[in-house]
């Protein structure tokens, strides 16, 4: 009896497994679905965040655009040149045009002390809520707003706002993936290349008298700087100095002559801001 | 068909499987952050649940209770479960490649539903025939949509409001389901004894 009991329950469960199994068999054969296993092999490489900075929903959909051609190897701008090397392998192409990494900036020193605020702003702690809100509550219609829509997006934690009203990135966890250039109601955080020592942190296309009413440190549109860059770098757009990131050696002369200090190198910021 | 009416109901509405029987908590709070989603997991649980009901019957009825083994229920409904999860997967897979992305990870988090797991044990307990069963199943499937999808929505009008710091994420969600639970409560007289 009692080994009749033990011999019923391993049939009974061997056999309830044995069916399933088989028919989980029968099923993945006939309804296997044909996936080319590059897609596999570089999604595998892919840093995994589905952040979409790549312009790709996610990375699986990145990964099947570059099976078929339709996105570059090294696309992804999170992933370093290893991730667009290592894709490159799996594609069989044995060079892969490796980018530099990119990290953002905000173009503005406006903080606190050095520009003027016209009104006092209590609404959604955002941005883009005291942009619409009268076109926000700087007297510089340019500057950073300091609310912090650039640090709530960032899916890497690289922005952080600074006790003076303006955020700061970390170089080191910023991956470029540009969601903060979205994010940014003033459009004024850009993209550059790491190696790039030196910005003009000002967006204001003002006039120089009117610069003055708003800001300590914005671009009063001089030229200065333009004729001094040995690479011919920086242009004027209008009454703002704008610095060509392909052409800039980073000579550092526009940060000896900019009379207003907005052109500033990063470290130079960093110890300002200290 | 008015007993049939009446196990539907109570399942949906008194007998919630999520917020009166707190089973299946942890997608309720896990994917309950968008609408859409939420409703794709209610119907994919739905779904599961119907099938899992009908297979377990049938297990227990025509195999375990002839053969005395009814001390087996318990692993023999998780390997119907996976496997019929494992089934529904790999068919999405092939005939609705935009479904199965849309599922995406939530198809295999219902394989490890105590919802599911949980029903397939009431059935027996409960002493149901074959259509009660389906019915039951199909009451419980709905009470959990419409849970997950109320949740859902209340989640989406957070998003927008002003909240004290330590209050944001979790611990809302948390107060917010143990409200829906008081509410449900309410239903609790609407179908007597």
């Amino acid at each position: 009896m009692q080994t009749d009991i033990f011999l019923y329950a391993v049939l009974t469960m061997g056999f309830l497994g044995a069916v399933f199994a088989a028919g989980l068999t029968i099923a993945a054969r006939v309804f296997a679905v044909d996936t080319d296993p590059r897609v596999d092999d570089i999604e595998e490489v892919l840093p995994g965040a589905n952040c979409g900075a790549c312009g790709e929903p996610g990375c699986q959909s990145f990964a099947e655009g570059v099976v078929a051609g339709k996105v570059p190897v090294n696309g992804c701008p999170v992933g370093s040149a290893d991730v667009a090397a290592q894709i490159a392998r799996i594609m069989g192409q044995t060079e892969a045009a490796t980018r530099e990494r990119q990290i953002a900036h905000v173009l503005c020193r406006g903080n606190r002390e050095n520009a003027v605020a016209r009104s006092v702003y209590d609404g959604i702690p955002s941005c883009a809520g005291s942009q619409a809100l009268g076109g926000g509550h700087k007297a510089c219609p340019y500057g950073c707003l300091g609310l912090g829509d650039c640090v709530d997006i960032c899916p890497f934690g690289a922005a952080v706002m600074g006790e003076d009203g303006l955020p700061q990135f970390d170089p080191d966890k910023c991956t470029g993936c540009g969601k903060c250039v979205e994010a940014c109601p003033r459009n004024i955080v850009t993209l550059a290349g790491i190696s790039k020592k030196h910005h003009i942190y000002c967006s204001a296309k003002l006039s120089a008298k009117e610069i003055r009413k708003v800001c300590s440190v914005g671009c009063i549109g001089c030229q200065r700087c333009v004729k001094a860059c040995p690479e011919e770098a920086i242009s004027m757009d209008g009454r703002l100095a704008v610095m060509d990131y392909e052409k800039c050696k980073n000579s550092g002369e526009c940060v000896e002559v900019c009379p207003m200090n907005t052109i500033q190198s990063m470290e130079q910021k960093e110890l300002v801001k200290k | 068909m008015e007993n049939l009416l009446l196990i539907f109901a109570g399942t949906v509405l008194v007998n919630n499987f999520v917020l009166a029987q707190f089973l299946g908590i942890c997608p309720y709070l896990g994917v309950s952050r968008q609408v859409d989603t939420a409703f794709s997991m209610g119907m994919a649980v739905t779904f599961v649940m119907t099938m899992a009901a009908m297979v377990t019957f049938f297990i227990q009825n025509y195999l375990l209770i002839p053969l005395g083994l009814e001390y087996l229920q318990t692993v023999s409904f998780i390997l119907v479960i996976a496997s019929l999860v494992q089934l529904v997967e790999i068919f999405l897979r092939k005939v609705s490649p935009v479904l199965y992305r849309a599922l995406g990870i939530f198809l295999p988090l219902i394989t490890t539903n105590c919802a599911i797991m949980g029903l397939a044990l009431l059935i027996p307990r409960e002493g149901y025939n074959f259509i009660e069963a389906i019915v039951f199943a199909l009451g419980a499937g709905v009470g959990f949509t419409l849970a997950i999808v109320l949740m859902a929505g209340l989640r989406e009008q957070l998003e927008m409001s002003d909240m004290p710091q330590a209050l944001r994420g979790g611990a809302i969600t948390l107060i917010m389901a143990g409200l829906m639970a008081m509410a449900f409560m309410g239903f609790a007289g609407v179908i007597g004894t």
